[in-house]
């Protein structure tokens, strides 16, 4: 019966326009609605079938502000058993590294935890790393890009899909997996889910709680930094090929100008 | 003493089913529309996430909510598509409603837990042929032989009739005549597929077209005795009740509607360019979509009142007629509005504008025309 902590982020919804603030280029929160990463619905799914077949716990695990508490109840109500939730105003602008030292710290928490499931990426900040950099730090195996897992009692079995092609990877427990777009078709949250996360346990830490030094994480404290930012320039009008007779041509020339063929 | 803020549970919920509706309903339910053709799929999907078990108790599968998360619910599917919209309202509170109230254990335990998790649907029959406004004059009759009622009659537009997962259907029907010339009208559940019931193909219908609606047929059915729901001779009591709780979900529906029109145009008018400007920038458009959010928002104060009513254990007739009348005029002036915005693109079944102005209509029709909430307000304030 699998421990599982599924890592969970609130990201600004993809719908929505996003923005990073103008004074220190980290998130602004405000510009758009706040929702649970669709990657992470599917790391919660992929726990949740695992749990579902072969019995176990699943707690979510997520690093955030307070309003992140709704992408918590969210996975919650999708039918996990209980949340670890580090909030800490010393967290604001952490970059990868010291995200990931923060996760493992609060999975540490998590007695005798089995296996975590993050997602491959998350939609907002787009760097791919934690999950590898949280398996370093914990000193388990790191299964990453997973589009299919399978559990056997303490063997992992999991299908990695790059752009190279599928990888077949095992390993034992306590792992690391990160699920990709195709792993699963995650569930939307019942009424009676709904209103039973109410009631399940949500355990709020701060870095503190977890033995970790305020002056280790931060923006003020992070490896890398954004030095500038801009919005994306606004969609040009495209170039209008007339076909006369040779319209094929011109677009495989165009194509492969831009490096597209 | 007043605080129309949802609570958790229900903005949640809300919530939920507006991103199902965007993401699995839009995209696909226009193709459905075109070709007429019932989206089981997505009705699956909707089971799969407990929407036909909103109202009902765990005990047979529901969800333990009640009937303003149905409407929450409706109200958000609604504001991307009615059809998906009207195959939950009539399912819940047609189909399963009336056994889930006024039903014996055994009925509620044989029935309901495959309605509430939309395995199955169940249809509720009262309008005929000859006709819906006047309830009382039925022609459908049963009469007990033996231990079995005799069904004969007809039944007209009766929606999720004859869908492949109906599972049954509640009709009205005569089952005695008192002295003093009235008819005493009892409600009987008659499973699909009971011999000499008869489904009759789908109607060419000007909107919903993607729900199921279908004209019934009833040749000497036999169904047992103990298919009465409640006693015998209650059947208008009963869907005078059944029908005040489903004139607050189809003004739920019609909300929706009437804002996803709002929605709609506000894509549009940012987009769109007449004479060298964005068309949002012209006053008179401005105007028209502030109009149209002003009759969403009063329909859906008029939705919450009534439902706070309905939920409170209290007399709601009125509150309920009012709502019905008033968001399906909203929902058929925004639609009349938004077509209008739109343009010549209005009028394409691509966009679903033009969708919205063909599935506005019924709203003022089913479940009481608006003539029938007229006269039901005019009753409750004692004229008439
Ligand atoms: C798509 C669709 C789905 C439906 N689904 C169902 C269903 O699942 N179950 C079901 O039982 N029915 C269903 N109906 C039927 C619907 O409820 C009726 O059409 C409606 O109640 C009106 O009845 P009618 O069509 O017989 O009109 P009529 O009763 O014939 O009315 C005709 C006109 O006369 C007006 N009128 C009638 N009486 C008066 C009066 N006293 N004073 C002033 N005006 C009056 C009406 O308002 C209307 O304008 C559905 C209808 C449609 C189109």
């Amino acid at each position: 019966m699998p421990n599982i902590v599924v890592l969970v982020k609130q990201v600004p919804d993809t719908y929505s326009e996003r923005k990073l603030a103008e004074s220190d280029h980290t998130l602004d929160r405000d510009s758009a609605d706040a929702v649970l990463d669709e990657i992470n619905e599917r790391a919660v799914e992929e726990a949740l079938l695992l749990k579902e077949a072969q019995g176990g716990e699943v707690t979510v695990v997520s690093v955030g502000p307070d309003r992140a508490t709704d992408a918590i109840r969210k996975a919650l109500s999708m039918g996990a058993d209980k949340a670890v939730h580090v909030s800490d105003e010393a967290l604001r602008g952490s970059d990868v590294l010291q995200t990931a030292k923060v996760l493992a710290a609060a999975v540490g928490k998590v007695e005798g935890y089995d296996l975590v499931i993050a997602g491959n990426e998350a939609s907002d900040g787009q760097a791919g790393a934690v999950p590898a950099i949280l398996a370093e730090l914990l000193g388990v195996p790191q299964l990453t890009h997973a589009r299919k897992v399978e559990l056997d009692g303490t063997t992992l079995k999991v299908e990695r899909e790059s752009e190279e092609g599928i990888t077949r990877l095992e390993a034992s427990l306590p792992a690391v997996v990160s699920v990709g777009e195709k792993i699963n078709e995650p569930r939307y949250p019942s009424f009676k889910g709904i209103m039973a996360a109410k009631k399940k346990p949500v355990e709020t830490l701060t870095v503190a709680d977890l033995g970790i030094d305020a002056g280790e994480v931060g923006l003020g404290n992070a490896w890398t930094s954004v030095l500038e930012a801009a919005p994306k320039p606004p969609r040009t009008a495209g170039q209008r090929v007339t076909d006369e007779g040779d319209g094929g041509s011109k677009v495989a020339e165009y194509l492969v100008a831009q490096k597209l063929i | 003493m007043i605080d129309l803020r949802l609570d958790e549970e229900h903005e949640a919920l809300r919530k939920t089913v507006q991103e199902f509706a965007r993401d699995e309903v839009a995209p696909v339910i226009g193709d459905f529309y075109e070709r007429e053709e019932f989206p089981y799929e997505i009705v699956a999907k909707m089971g799969r996430m407990g929407l036909f078990g909103l109202p009902f108790s765990e005990e047979y599968g529901g969800m333990g909510g009640d009937y303003f998360a149905l409407c929450l619910a409706l109200e958000e599917l609604a504001r991307v598509d009615s059809s998906v919209a009207i195959t939950l309202e009539a399912g819940v509170s047609l189909g399963a409603m009336p056994i889930y109230r006024f039903g014996t254990a055994e009925q509620k335990q044989r029935w309901l837990p495959r309605l509430t998790t939309g395995e199955q649907l169940g249809a509720f029959g009262l309008t005929e042929p000859g006709g819906g406004s006047d309830a009382g004059a039925t022609r459908t009759t049963a009469k007990l032989d033996g231990d079995h009622w005799v069904i004969n009659g007809s039944k007209a537009f009766i929606t999720n009739s004859g869908t492949d997962i109906t599972e049954l259907v509640t009709v009205t029907a005569v089952t005695d005549v008192k002295p003093n010339g009235r008819k005493e009208i009892t409600a009987i559940v008659i499973p699909s597929g009971t011999s000499g019931f008869t489904v009759s193909k789908k109607y060419s219908k000007v909107g919903w077209n993607a729900s199921d609606t279908r004209e019934l047929a009833f040749a000497d059915v036999r169904v047992p005795a103990e298919n009465i729901i409640g006693e015998q001779g209650r059947g208008y009591a009963q869907f005078l009740s059944i029908l005040d709780e489903g004139r607050v979900a189809i003004a739920a529906l019609s909300v929706g509607l009437a804002q996803g029109c709002v929605d709609e145009c506000l894509r549009y008018v940012g987009e769109r360019e007449a004479f060298g400007h964005k068309i949002g920038t012209y006053q008179a458009i401005q105007f028209k979509i502030a109009d149209m959010e002003v009759r969403a928002h009063t329909a859906r104060l008029a939705y919450y009142a009534a439902a706070a009513k309905m939920l409170r254990g209290e007399p709601f007739k009125r509150e309920a007629a009012i709502a019905k009348l008033v968001s399906s005029n909203a929902a058929m002036d925004n639609a009349r509005e938004a077509t209008q915005i739109f343009g010549g693109y209005g009028f394409m079944n691509e966009f679903p504008v033009g969708r919205f102005y063909r599935d506005a209509k019924i709203l003022e029709i089913g479940e009481g025309t608006s003539e029938v909430q007229r006269m039901l307000i005019a009753r409750e304030l004692g004229v008439g």
